[in-house]
């Protein structure tokens, strides 16, 4: 057996956590020394009955406690000031950070590369680059945590969490969960693999460890842009903004004005919440109900809504880190079977409706406000190779034209 | 207001020999289980949370005996997940939070406050009742098959996905919970209205401003907490999407609601072991306690600012980062008080005539272990730390040196300390000493090694865990073996006291507080004549020159019998023989 004492150092935030520990840890030795060295020397030289010179004995004092009160405030503060610095930028991811989507569920850890490539329980990343973790939780809370990057996250259902690192140092580092999950929460986990750039290369090269068979991956906003075809997405949302919906176009990140008046920006959590609860999310000009269905969780996987997300990222938008992966349409044919992962074909929608005849908004133009009852409808599962009525957005359209106010009064949403 | 109250209402202070106490008034199983007597119901909390206490404790020696191992060897996941759940219920819920309040508050403060009893004596009973009630739905909810969620029953885990006994559990607490807001109520009462003749807010013992803000932190937080975890019964028995984000709830508003109790619940419990240490060290120091107003404020400040902190359990939940910063701030903050009573009660040794009883050796190892545990904290308070510890071994490490260290260490300090008082008799003093510095070098054995695997990344609540932290669980199992037998020897001494002890004599330490001059154990009715308070707490400087030297050379407590003297002297009309208020 061996004595560890740190954990390995594999991220640029590695050196000032540990930094900041050492300060700590000093000042706790030598608080703990001050208090322990007065109370034995107090306790043996005025021990009962001793000859020592008690006299004048004190009370209080109020320069000493105030000094004694002031001095750990100082320095508490400064503490603070210090570990505060960190914090702001474990949570900032710069802009440049690839994206790496990570879904906790009981109990393994589900990862995703813009690129396609999946991974369970392990994560390849190069050194040298910096990575943005977005991670959602598909049932309970999970805890994100590789102590050898000195981070972690929590992974909670509903909404997403960021995080982000650059790891310095090639190895395997461990992968843990640390938010109790149930039965076997210490299992879930596994290994951070920090690879040189040539070796992730060569990983890259091969599809990842679990391709190694596959020809070739489609990339997240690959398969984004199927689902939003099979999903018949672009029905209504075209490259210009009609009276149904507005454009996807170019939205991400902007700033978008809400029916209340409220101005949000489209990011990915706006755009998740957009997809799963769409009549939160109602755009001004739009009306006061929308004729998108709300893909609930068991409709659309969190990956898929991800994948959408990437794929309306794609489609250009302010600011946000550029999707690597965003090539122009793939002619290959369309293989679900990379979304067995998760347990479910990609073209699922409504598992109850699946190519019944529901009133689509594509056929049945929506009245806005006076037609509540179009809220929540399901769209016609499109079958692929279904001709799709609307523009059919290519992926690769870095279209740069801002979406002008929409001013018709149809419900839509996004 | 309870003089009325008072069983024997009739009984005169010289009913003889054979009723002179409280102990032995009366032998009845009835009129122990229907007693309205403070002291009888710190008897039963006592017992009761002993209990309590041996249970979570075989709890947590099944953990440290399976941990050796990193791959197990007992048990399954499962059991292992319901022992910490049942190790963090057991001991938070039925012993930590009434521990100190319910047994030694319940006994002493009427006493030194120079009262007959509480404000509400069947109120009193009636927080034992439900407590008992409480416990016993928590343990059969146990035995029935057990809860897996951690004591701190996050959602949607506890309130969606777990098919263990959750809501009985929850429901076991919520009753407790009643029997916490009922002593509270009780003290605040009691210290407000039933002060003895003299005894002014500047005159009362710090043990009782502690219990005061300890009062006030429990009927402000428990009710947050209760309707908590009702919310969580409900969600799983009605559905209703509360925190469930499926049901359209949020799971982070349980974590924010659950910590606004729980971590003023830190204070609930380390507050009245502050409290005793300042008890302790005044006594075994002969000197008043340095800075009495200080101490006394900055227990009033820790109660205020606790409420303020909660969000530092959350950094990394995802909730703003100047939420955070902001909590990260007010935790610092929150420091001071504590550092100022450690620097203070470390003072008060000074020019003092330190005597090294087995209380004082438990005082003086409180000191030491509350400051760790005070400045481990600080770690968790800082931002880009707590990202790096945060659901931790550290964290184990560091709460359990505030709750065992701290809360614990000041509650066996306390029992020690006021034994004689309430059971009339001397335990040996050489095995007290003896398990002190046993459970001091077991406690420190247990969890020093659990700080250095939590920083090497060891998340809590594992179960199987990789094998290069094998070496620093085993060294805690160790150390949990060392403080088991810390904490078996007393309960073995304590016992044999009960009979074969010497008898204490009303004031073994030459203490100066109200309960001293009472006779041990108290009689029925706490005092014969009400004392008149002419003095300030702590006067030990006015001893004479003659008492300390008898206080010095001769028995134990000589010197406070002559001062005792001189006190009631002053009651009795001779105010120039006295203390003079102020001195």
């Amino acid at each position: 057996m061996n004595f560890p004492f740190l954990p390995e150092r594999a991220s640029t935030f590695s050196d000032q956590i540990d930094a900041l520990g050492l300060v700590l840890t000093s000042l706790t030795i030598f608080f703990t020394a001050i208090v322990f060295a007065l109370l034995l020397f107090f306790g043996i030289r005025y021990r009962r009955g001793s000859k020592v010179n008690r006299a004048k004995p004190q009370h209080h004092n109020l320069a000493m406690e105030l000094t004694w009160s002031i001095i750990p405030l100082i320095l508490g503060l400064a503490v603070f000031v210090a570990a505060m610095i960190p914090y702001t930028q474990i949570y900032n991811p710069p802009a440049n950070a690839e994206e790496i989507f990570v879904i906790g569920k009981r109990w393994m850890w589900h990862i995703e590369h813009t690129n396609g490539i999946r991974e369970n329980n392990e994560m390849h990343v190069p050194m040298g680059r910096p990575f943005k973790l977005t991670m959602i939780s598909q049932d309970v809370i999970h805890g994100f945590y590789v102590p050898a990057f000195r981070i972690k996250r929590d992974a909670i259902p509903g909404r997403y969490n960021t995080v982000w690192f650059e790891a310095t140092r090639p190895g395997k580092y461990h992968l843990f969960c640390t938010e109790y999950c149930g039965t076997n929460h210490s299992e879930m986990g596994g290994w951070v693999y920090v690879m040189t750039p040539g070796d992730y290369a060569d990983w890259l090269k091969r599809g990842g460890t679990q391709g190694a068979n596959d020809a070739r991956v489609e990339t997240a906003a690959e398969q984004g842009r199927e689902l939003f075809t099979t999903l018949a997405c672009s029905n209504c949302h075209g490259t210009q903004d009609t009276v149904r919906a507005p454009s996807l176009v170019g939205i991400y990140n902007r700033p978008r004005k809400l029916l209340s008046g409220q101005i949000v920006n489209a990011d990915d959590e706006y755009l998740r919440g957009a997809i799963r609860k769409p009549e939160d999310h109602l755009l001004e000009g739009y009306g006061q109900v929308t004729t998108m269905p709300a893909y609930r969780d068991d409709q659309l996987t969190e990956e898929q809504v991800h994948n959408l997300i990437v794929y309306i990222k794609s489609l250009g938008g302010a600011a946000g880190s550029p999707v690597a992966n965003g090539k122009g349409p793939r002619t290959a044919p369309i293989s679900n079977s990379r979304e067995g992962s998760l347990g479910r074909p990609a073209h699922v929608t409504s598992p109850g409706l699946g190519g019944s005849a529901a009133p689509t908004n594509g056929t049945t133009p929506p009245t806005g406000s006076t037609a509540p009852g179009t809220n929540g409808t399901t769209p016609a599962n499109a079958t692929p190779g279904q001709p799709s009525t609307a523009v059919e957005l290519k992926s690769g359209a870095q279209t740069t034209s801002s979406p002008s106010a929409p001013t018709r009064n149809t419900g839509s949403t996004l | 207001m309870s003089a009325t109250a008072l069983p024997p209402a009739g009984l005169p202070a010289s009913a003889g020999e054979t009723k002179s106490t409280y102990l032995n008034w009366s032998y009845s199983v009835k009129d122990w289980l229907l007693t309205i007597d403070h002291k009888r119901i710190a008897v039963l909390y006592l017992i009761s949370i002993s209990i309590m206490f041996l249970l979570g404790g075989f709890a947590a020696m099944a953990i440290r005996v399976e941990l050796t191992s990193p791959h197990g060897q007992l048990m399954t996941s499962e059991v292992y997940n319901k022992m910490f759940t049942m190790h963090g219920v057991l001991m938070v819920f039925f012993f930590l939070v009434p521990s100190i309040p319910a047994t030694l508050g319940n006994f002493v403060i009427p006493l030194m406050i120079g009262a007959k009893d509480l404000a509400f004596p069947r109120l009193n009973l009636l927080s034992w009742y439900l407590y008992t009630i409480g416990g016993l739905m928590a343990l059969a909810a146990m035995i029935m098959g057990g809860v897996d969620t951690g004591w701190t029953f996050y959602t949607p885990y506890s309130s969606v996905y777990s098919n263990t006994n959750v809501s009985l559990t929850l429901v076991g607490i919520f009753i407790a919970g009643f029997s916490s807001i009922a002593t509270g109520i009780n003290f605040i009462v009691t210290v407000h209205k039933m002060r003895a003749p003299g005894m002014t807010w500047f005159r009362l013992p710090l043990f009782i401003w502690a219990m005061y803000s300890t009062s006030v932190v429990i009927i402000l937080g428990t009710p947050v907490v209760a309707i908590t975890l009702a919310l969580v019964v409900v969600e799983r028995l009605l559905h209703l999407g509360i925190f469930n984000p499926a049901l359209g709830g949020d799971p982070i508003l349980f974590q924010h609601m659950f910590w606004f109790y729980s971590h003023p619940a830190v204070y609930i419990m380390i507050l009245p072991s502050m409290g005793i240490i300042s008890e302790i060290i005044a006594c075994f120091s002969r000197k008043r306690v340095f800075g009495y107003s200080f101490i006394a404020f900055s227990s009033l400040a820790i109660g205020v600012f606790g409420f303020l902190v909660w969000g530092h359990h959350m950094f990394v939940t995802g909730q703003s980062m100047y939420t955070s910063m902001v909590f990260s701030a007010l935790s610092f903050i929150v420091a001071v008080p504590s550092a100022i009573k450690v620097f203070n009660w470390t003072a008060t040794m000074y020019k003092g005539q330190v005597w090294f009883t087995a209380p004082m050796i438990y005082a003086l190892g409180f000191i030491g272990l509350f400051t760790v545990g005070g400045l481990t904290g600080l770690y968790l308070a800082s931002l880009a730390m707590d990202v790096h510890l945060n659901m931790t071994y550290f964290v184990v490490a560091h709460f359990h040196f505030v709750m065992v260290g701290g809360a614990t260490l000041g509650y066996l300090g306390g029992l020690h300390f006021w034994w004689p008082k309430i059971t009339g008799r001397m335990y040996p003093e050489g095995w007290a000493k003896l398990a002190a510095a046993i459970s001091f070098v077991g406690f420190n054995l247990t969890f020093l090694p659990q700080f250095i695997v939590g920083y090497l990344g060891m998340p809590r609540r594992y179960h199987y865990y990789p094998a290069e932290y094998q070496i620093w669980h085993v060294l805690s199992s160790a150390g949990a073996s060392v403080l088991a037998i810390g904490y078996g020897i007393p309960v073995i001494y304590f016992l044999w006291s009960l009979k074969y002890g010497p008898k204490a004599g009303d004031n073994p330490w030459g203490a100066v507080g109200l309960e001293w001059m009472t006779s041990s154990p108290p009689p029925m009715e706490n005092f014969h004549e009400i004392p008149v308070v002419t003095w300030e707490a702590y006067d030990y400087d006015s001893m004479t020159e003659s008492e300390a030297q008898a206080d010095r050379e001769s028995m134990p407590g000589a010197g406070a019998a002559v001062r005792q003297e001189a006190a009631r002297d002053a009651e009795e009309g001779h105010p120039e023989t006295g203390h003079p208020a102020g001195d």
